[in-house]
């Protein structure tokens, strides 16, 4: 057991702080960027990425060839840590570079690769999830939406709903049903869509907290050519599977992001006057916020000793989503009357509670997540 | 960064593990509760013939000359197995103090558990022998944990900088002992759940059943790394953060599994309230939660 970081990667976390305290954008007052769920501001943030690829910081962990750094897991983490430490903007791009990304690697082709990624890191190309439908949420292989064979290529027609920015973005992966005498989980294929395609139609629509975060996708008889199709035709399920393992657990969530909301928690209780009656459960946050740093290292070593992730990913998002919203529920009770307020600085807790309350929700309902952590993990009977 | 055990250290658990599985079975720890001393006959000779009780002493002492980190899983094993042993008070907060492996120390704040097997007690009116002492027996709610308290002539042996040290030490091992707790508690239920069958079905097939037992299991993948990352730095804050931890995980599971094993775990003739008792008992002992929420607020706060 070692637990210190290398003189190399100390000198990488030197360098990212660096380049982050000189760049990011104000994270109050006029100069700060609208929320990325936004049209106005998904534009803002998307200039943002592209400082961060300019400088080769928006995709670390890649090969350099697609604009990465060849980073490790170790530095991925680093930079991760230090990303949300400086406060920098929220990853307008993250459904990309995190969910799909790490599809295209394992699956795609070269001409894929080099067609999809480099634009990817550089928010050229911005990427929504297109997965769920109104018939398949929790239910994800009760997918209807489907694909039919052509000369060259697919017609696909359905509906995808929930889509987190697709209103702003330029592209869409999702599942269809190729072979309609498949049931379930089988006949599915991955497709990569753009969404400028004949046929496509995007209906933005309002969340939570008031922007237009989410899309409805509609395809009709929409041409997709042999060469978007990611990894085997009725292949699909497999192939996605490999993303939900990465929304899941360890990319979609570092756990830079939660310690620095804890230590902005923790500045909230101080100037707040530190009210003794909260000073347990802000205690309590921290230490998970802790907990969840050392449990990624713990799982980190074990990926970097050669033993595979496998279900105990759902533990990690049970974990992170219940300790978001805590974290974020914590800062209201601190707000007090000032919680509900719109305007000033603190407004960004009661948006980042309503963005919390997703958490629960997104990449596989809780209730889902628990089922899955009894039956492959613990070992408990499906029926 | 490697934040994982070596080969030998998991062998060693492993070893461990084999030798309480044989040597301290829940009809042991029952016998426990009932014979004289409150302790498993035998098998404190075993535990310093293994090397455990004495593995923080220097070799030239007789011990190991290992550390918290070699230590620590093997506590968490006897935290698995119940052990009704001072293996805490004596290889994790006294060996290094009285720097003899072969002396069994007792140690507790106020009410010292089987002080009145140990060699030397400690509270926090100091050291004593126990040949010096007055013991007043109390009894715990775990029947193994024989308490007492402890009057005589103490005096003050040790540095403070060497008493907080050995503290944090036993901080770290009984939080290791209540992540053992945990998991044998959980594996228990899910062995009952699995078998037991109501409406046609094992119980286990259903959801709320499965949420219990998940949210169990989610409580102890958190709580391990802070014990173990305490393990090897002995801050005192990372200390404080593995015992709140670690007591959370423990207590959440002893009440999911009550729950799903129903009546007959409210029973003393089933094993599980031997598990339990030990949870309820070592989550206020080596500081309670107010203790540790209240160290690490002073630092982090």
């Amino acid at each position: 057991m070692d637990l210190g970081f290398s003189p190399e990667e100390d000198q990488f976390r030197a360098e990212c702080r660096s380049w982050l305290e000189a760049n990011v954008p104000p994270t109050s007052g006029p100069g700060r960027l609208a929320s990325g769920d936004t049209r106005e501001g998904f534009a803002a943030h998307l200039e943002w990425e592209r400082a961060l690829f300019d400088a080769r910081y928006s995709v670390v962990s890649w090969p350099t060839e697609y604009g990465g750094r060849d980073a490790s897991l170790w530095e991925w983490l680093i930079f991760e840590e230090e990303y949300y430490r400086a406060g920098a903007p929220q990853r307008v791009t993250q459904n990309g570079i995190f969910l799909l990304a790490p599809t295209i690697f394992e699956f795609g082709t070269a001409e894929q690769k080099d067609r999809v990624l480099s634009k990817m890191a550089a928010g050229e190309q911005t990427w929504c999830q297109g997965w769920s439908e109104p018939n398949a949420g929790s239910d994800l292989a009760g997918i209807q939406s489907r694909a039919t064979r052509v000369d060259g290529g697919w017609r696909l027609s359905g509906q995808k709903t929930w889509t987190t920015r697709g209103a702003f973005c330029t592209h869409l992966f999702g599942l269809f049903r190729s072979d309609p005498d498949a049931e379930r989980h089988r006949g599915l294929t991955y497709f990569l869509v753009d969404l400028t395609t004949p046929g496509v139609t995007v209906r933005g629509v309002e969340r939570l907290d008031g922007d237009e975060g989410f899309a409805e996708v509609f395809l009709d008889d929409v041409f997709v050519p042999d060469a978007d199709v990611l990894g085997e035709p009725n292949q699909g399920w497999g192939v996605a599977m490999a993303t939900t393992g990465s929304e899941r657990g360890l990319t979609l969530r570092s756990p830079g992001r939660f310690l620095a909301t804890a230590q902005r928690l923790i500045d909230l209780y101080r100037s707040g006057g530190a009210p003794p009656a909260l000073c347990g459960r802000v205690v309590a946050a921290y230490v998970d916020a802790e907990a969840y740093r050392w449990q990624t290292f713990w799982t980190v070593t074990k990926l970097t000793e050669g033993q595979p992730a496998g279900a105990e990913s759902s533990l990690v998002k049970l974990f992170w989503s219940d300790l978001d919203v805590e974290l974020h529920e914590l800062a209201l009770d601190l707000l007090g009357p000032h919680a509900e307020l719109l305007d000033g600085d603190d407004a960004a807790w009661m948006k980042g509670y309503q963005f919390a309350l997703a958490g629960p929700i997104y990449a596989g309902t809780n209730e889902i997540q628990r089922n899955l952590v009894a039956e492959r993990v613990l070992g408990l009977p499906r029926k | 960064m490697k934040f994982s055990f070596t080969d030998d250290q998991l062998a060693f658990r492993a070893a461990l593990g084999d030798l309480l599985a044989k040597e301290c079975t829940p009809a042991h720890v029952r016998d426990a509760w009932t014979n004289e001393t409150g302790r498993v006959p035998g098998l404190w000779a075993t535990l310093v013939d293994m090397g455990v009780v004495g593995l923080l002493a220097p070799e030239a002492a007789g011990g190991l000359g290992l550390t918290m980190v070699d230590l620590v899983l093997l506590l968490e094993e006897t935290g698995r197995h119940a052990v009704p042993e001072p293996i805490v008070e004596t290889a994790a907060f006294g060996v290094p103090l009285v720097g003899d492996p072969s002396v069994t120390v007792g140690a507790a704040p106020e009410l010292v558990p089987w002080a009145d097997t140990a060699d030397v007690i400690y509270t926090t009116a100091g050291r004593i022998d126990r040949a010096d002492a007055t013991l007043l027996p109390h009894p715990s709610v775990d029947g193994a944990r024989r308490l007492f308290d402890v009057r005589g002539a103490f005096s003050p042996v040790d540095t403070p900088a060497d008493l907080a040290a050995a503290f944090d030490r036993g901080v770290v091992g009984v939080a290791a002992q209540q992540c053992g707790l945990a998991d044998r508690m959980l594996t228990m239920t899910v062995d009952y759940v699995k078998e037991r069958k109501q409406f046609g079905v094992p119980v286990g097939s259903f959801q709320a059943v499965k949420h219990h037992l998940a949210n169990a299991r989610v409580a102890l993948e958190f709580a391990r790394p802070l014990v173990y990352r305490a393990a090897y730095t002995l801050d005192p804050v990372h200390a404080s953060m593995a015992k709140l931890k670690a007591d959370s995980a423990a207590l959440l599971t002893a009440g999911a599994a009550l729950q799903c094993h129903g009546a007959i775990g409210y029973t003393t003739e089933y094993d599980l309230h031997l598990f339990m008792k030990r949870a309820w008992a070592l989550a206020r002992s080596w500081g309670d939660r107010s203790f540790h929420t209240a160290r690490v607020a002073a630092v982090v706060l």
